[in-house]
C-alpha cells in the first residue's frame, strides 16, 4: 500500500512538473517542408509523392478527395464552429530528414529538444526500459505528422507486433494494409473522415498476430508544431485472434492565434478472441480564455468487433481544443462481443465539446458498457451524444450507460443526448444520468483542511471522474489527474 | 499569551446580522465551552472564523496566534493551525479520505515551508490516529464521509484533526450523533490531541455529557449573538439542570 503510494506520488510530482509547463506557447524553429498552400488533386499527389506510395494508395485518396468535393460540413453537432477554409492551410510539413535513422541519436537534436521542453518522455521511455522490471513503453514519435522516432522495434518484432508509421507500413505491408484500411471507417463516413483519405499524412499502424499478447504498452505522442498545418493522423490497429494491445495516445499543442484543423481516424479491428484497450488524453490547446485561437478537433474513431468474444474498450480524457468532435464507436458484429467507452471530457471558457459513443449491436450476446463524466466550466458546452442500436437479429444483447455531468459556475452548459435504437425485445438497456454542481460545502469543506481553492476544485473533479481515471493505464492516470485540475484552473471564485 | 482573541465581533448571513458584538479570548492550554440555545449563531461563529464564503464580517477584529485573522483565505488559517471539526461534514464522492488528507496535510506543510511527508510517514501517521479514535483503516481507504454513519462522520473529524495537528481546534457539536461508547472515545481523543500547554479547544456543545470526559476549563453561553455569561465548569451543570430560560433570566 504505502508504496504503492510512494510511487505514484513520484511519477505525480514528475507528471506535474511536465503538466504545469503548459506554457507552450513557442514554435521551435524546424525547417518545415510544406506543401502547397490549399487543397486540389495536386496537394493530394504531392503528399503521396512526398510518402513514396504505391500507385494503388494515389488512386485511393484521389478518389476520397474526389468523394469530398461532393459533400457538406455536417452542421448536426450542438456546435458552433465558424467556417474552415480549406484552400488556406498546408496540408502537409515534415521536418528536414536525410536518411532513415538508426537510433534517437540521429534524431533531429531541434526536435528532440521540443519534445524535452513539452516534457514528452522519449528519453525517460529509454531510462524506464533500463530499469529492471519496469514496464516498457513503445514510443512511435511523431513529429508534424512524420514518424521520426520509433524505439523498442526490436522487441516488438520478436514478439510478431508490427508497429509501424502507416507509411512505412504501406510501402512494407501493403496487403495488410489493404485489407483493413477503410474497412472500419468508410472513405465515404463523414466529411472529416474523407478529408482525412485524401490527405493522411501519417500515423500508426499496429498488428498483433494470432494469440500474441502485445509485450508492451504502445504509446504514440501527436504534437502540431507548424502555423496553418492541418493534421491528419491515420492509426490502424488490427489484433487478430486471440491478441491482445493496449495502446496509448496523447498530445499536446503549442500556443497559436489562429485555429488548427485536427481531423484524425482511427480505426480498430479485433478478431476472435481478441482484445484491444485503447486510451487517449487528449490536451490540444483549447484557445484562450476570451474564446480565441485552440484546436478544431474532428475526430472519427471506431472499432470493429468483429470476432467471437472479441473486446475494444475506448478510455478517453478530453481536456483540450477549442472544439471537439468525436465519437469513439464500437461495431459489436461478434457473438458476445463487449464494446466499452470510458470517457471524461472537460470544457472551460469558450471550449465546445460534443462526444460519446455509438454501440451498434449486431451479435447475439453482444455487451457494451458506457460510461461518460462531463465536466463544465465557464463559458463552456458539454454534450454527450450517443447512440445504443441493437439489430433485430441480435439476441440477448445488454447494455448499460452512466452520464454523468458536473457544472463549475451557471454559464456552462451541459446536455445529454442519448439515441436508443432497439430492435429485439430481448434486449436490456439501462440508462441512468445525473447533473450535479460543486457544491460550496464541498469546497470550503476542502479548503478548510488546507487546500487552496484550486486544489480543491481538482480534487472533487478527480472524484467525480474517478470511475473513467481508474481505466487508464496508471503513467496516464496520474497525468490526467493533474490536467483535469490544470484545465479548470480559474474556473472558480 | 492569547492564541485566539475575538473583540466586538459583527457579521451577517445573508444579510442577516448574526453575530453582534461577540468578544472572547482563548489562551494557549485552555479548553473553553460554548452552549446555548438552537439558532443563537454558534455554527456561524464557527464558520465566521473558519473564512467560510457568504459568512460576512461586519464589524469587530478576531487575532489568531497574533495574526490578523480576516488577513487569511480559510486555507492560510488551516495551516496557521486553525481547525473546525464541522457539525455536519461533507461528502466528497470518489476521494478517499487518505488521498484527501494527505493532499490536505501536505499542503499545509508547504505552507509552513515544511517537506511533504511520504506516502510511508502519512501511512503511518494515519495509523496511528485512527487507532486513537478506534476507526478501522478501512474506512479512511473510502471516499470522505459518503456512506459513514453519523457517528463514523464525527470519528473521522476527529481522525482528521488528530492528523492535522492544529493549534485551535473549534469542534462544531462534535458530541451529537455519538453512542455512549463512542462518546468516550471522541472524548479521550480530543484530550489526547489537543490537551497540551501550546493548544486550545472551543467546544460547542449542548450536553454536558462530552464535558464529563473533556473538562473545560470555562463555559460560555452563546445567546442573541453574544456571550452573555460565562463562568467554569459548573455554568456547564447548572444549564443542564435549569436550562437557558433560567440561568439567562
Ligand atoms: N446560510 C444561512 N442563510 C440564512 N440564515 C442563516 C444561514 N445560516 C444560519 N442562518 C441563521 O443564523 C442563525 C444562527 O444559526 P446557527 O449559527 O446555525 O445557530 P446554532 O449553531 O447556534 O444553532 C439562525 O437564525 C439561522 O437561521
Ligand atoms: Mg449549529
Amino acid at each position: 500500500m504505502s508504496e504503492e503510494v510512494e510511487i505514484r506520488d513520484a511519477e505525480a510530482r514528475a507528471a506535474a512538473a511536465r503538466a504545469a509547463d503548459y506554457e507552450h506557447g513557442w514554435s521551435a524553429d524546424i525547417e518545415q517542408e510544406f506543401a502547397p498552400k490549399g487543397l486540389s488533386e495536386d496537394t493530394v499527389r504531392f503528399i503521396s509523392a512526398k510518402k513514396e506510395e504505391p500507385e494503388w494508395m494515389l488512386e485511393w485518396r484521389l478518389k476520397a478527395y474526389r468523394h469530398w468535393l461532393t459533400m457538406e460540413t455536417p452542421d448536426w453537432a450542438k456546435l458552433d464552429i465558424p467556417p474552415i477554409d480549406y484552400q488556406d492551410a498546408y496540408y502537409y510539413a515534415a521536418p528536414k530528414q536525410k536518411d532513415a535513422l538508426k537510433s534517437l541519436d540521429e534524431v533531429d537534436p531541434e526536435i528532440l529538444r521540443v519534445y524535452e521542453k513539452l516534457g514528452i518522455p522519449i528519453e525517460e521511455q529509454k531510462v524506464l526500459a533500463g530499469v529492471e522490471g519496469a514496464r516498457k513503453v513503445a514510443v512511435d514519435a511523431v513529429f508534424d505528422s512524420v514518424s521520426v522516432a520509433t524505439t523498442f522495434r526490436r522487441e516488438l518484432e520478436e514478439a510478431g507486433v508490427i508497429f509501424r508509421s502507416i507509411s512505412e507500413a504501406i510501402r512494407e505491408y501493403p496487403e495488410l494494409v489493404k485489407k483493413w484500411l477503410g474497412r472500419v471507417v468508410p472513405m465515404h463516413d463523414n466529411y472529416f473522415a474523407a478529408l482525412n483519405c485524401a490527405v493522411f499524412s501519417d500515423g500508426t499502424f499496429v498488428y498483433v498476430p494470432e494469440g500474441v499478447r502485445c509485450p508492451m504498452e504502445l504509446s504514440t505522442y501527436f504534437r502540431i508544431n507548424a502555423e496553418n498545418t492541418g493534421q491528419f493522423e491515420r492509426t490502424l490497429i488490427v489484433a487478430d485472434k486471440g491478441a491482445y494491445v493496449s495502446y496509448l495516445e496523447g498530445c499536446t499543442a503549442p500556443m497559436r492565434d489562429e485555429n488548427q484543423l485536427h481531423a484524425a481516424v482511427v480505426e480498430l479491428v479485433a478478431l476472435d478472441d481478441a482484445e484491444i484497450k485503447y486510451s487517449t488524453v487528449q490536451n490540444w490547446y483549447p484557445g484562450d480564455a476570451e474564446g480565441r485561437g485552440g484546436i478544431y478537433n474532428f475526430v472519427t474513431k471506431r472499432a470493429l468487433c468483429q470476432g467471437r468474444n472479441s473486446k475494444v474498450s475506448w478510455t478517453q480524457v478530453e481536456t483540450g481544443s477549442a472544439i471537439t468532435w468525436k465519437y469513439p464507436s464500437c461495431v459489436l458484429n461478434g457473438e458476445n462481443s463487449v464494446g466499452e467507452f470510458y470517457s471524461v471530457a472537460v470544457t472551460n471558457n469558450y471550449q465546445q465539446a460534443d462526444t460519446g459513443t455509438k454501440m451498434i449491436h449486431n451479435g447475439k450476446g453482444s455487451r457494451s458498457t458506457i460510461v461518460s463524466k462531463g465536466i463544465s466550466a465557464g463559458h463552456s458546452n458539454n454534450t454527450y451524444r450517443g447512440l445504443v442500436r441493437v439489430a433485430p437479429q441480435a439476441e440477448g444483447v445488454r447494455n448499460f450507460t452512466q452520464c454523468d455531468s458536473l457544472l463549475l459556475g451557471d454559464r456552462c452548459g451541459a446536455h445529454t443526448v442519448p439515441y436508443i435504437e432497439v430492435r429485439n425485445p430481448s434486449a436490456t438497456i439501462e440508462h441512468e444520468a445525473t447533473t450535479s454542481k460543486i457544491s460550496d460545502d464541498q469546497l470550503f469543506y476542502a479548503m478548510q483542511r488546507g487546500l487552496d481553492q484550486e486544489s480543491a476544485v481538482a480534487l472533487i473533479v478527480n472524484g467525480f471522474a474517478k470511475e473513467v481515471l481508474q481505466q487508464l493505464p496508471m503513467e496516464f492516470a496520474v497525468e490526467a489527474q493533474k490536467l483535469l485540475g490544470i484545465s479548470l484552473e480559474g474556473s472558480v471564485g | 499569551m492569547s492564541l485566539l482573541r475575538i473583540e466586538n465581533l459583527t457579521n451577517t448571513v445573508a444579510d442577516k446580522p448574526i453575530l453582534k458584538g461577540l468578544s472572547l479570548t482563548l489562551n494557549a492550554g485552555e479548553i473553553h465551552a460554548i452552549m446555548g440555545p438552537n439558532g443563537a449563531g454558534k455554527s456561524t461563529l464557527a464558520y465566521t472564523l473558519g473564512g467560510r464564503p457568504g459568512y460576512e464580517v461586519t464589524g469587530g477584529s478576531v487575532e489568531f496566534d497574533g495574526q490578523d485573522l480576516f488577513d487569511m483565505e480559510p486555507h492560510e488559517r488551516a495551516a496557521a493551525g486553525l481547525f473546525l471539526g464541522f457539525q455536519y461534514p461533507v461528502e466528497i464522492p470518489g476521494v478517499s479520505n487518505l488521498q484527501f488528507l494527505r493532499e490536505s496535510l501536505n499542503s499545509q506543510r508547504k505552507a509552513r515551508g515544511l517537506d511533504p511527508l511520504s506516502g510511508g510517514e502519512f501511512i503511518k501517521l494515519a495509523k496511528e490516529k485512527a487507532g486513537l479514535l478506534g476507526l478501522d483503516m478501512e474506512m479512511l481507504k473510502r471516499p470522505v464521509n459518503v456512506g459513514f454513519s453519523g457517528g463514523e462522520k464525527k470519528r473521522n473529524e476527529m481522525v482528521q484533526m488528530g492528523i492535522l495537528d492544529p493549534k485551535l481546534a473549534i469542534l462544531d457539536e462534535t458530541d451529537s450523533g455519538l453512542d455512549i461508547d463512542a462518546l468516550r472515545v471522541v472524548g479521550e481523543g480530543i484530550n489526547a490531541i489537543m490537551r497540551k500547554p501550546d493548544k486550545a479547544v472551543l467546544l460547542i456543545t449542548h450536553y454536558q455529557r462530552l464535558l464529563d470526559y473533556v473538562k473545560p476549563d470555562f463555559v460560555h453561553v452563546l445567546a442573541g449573538g453574544r456571550i452573555v455569561k460565562s463562568g467554569g465548569a459548573d455554568l456547564a451543570l447548572e444549564l443542564e439542570r435549569e436550562g437557558y430560560a433560567e440561568v439567562l433570566a
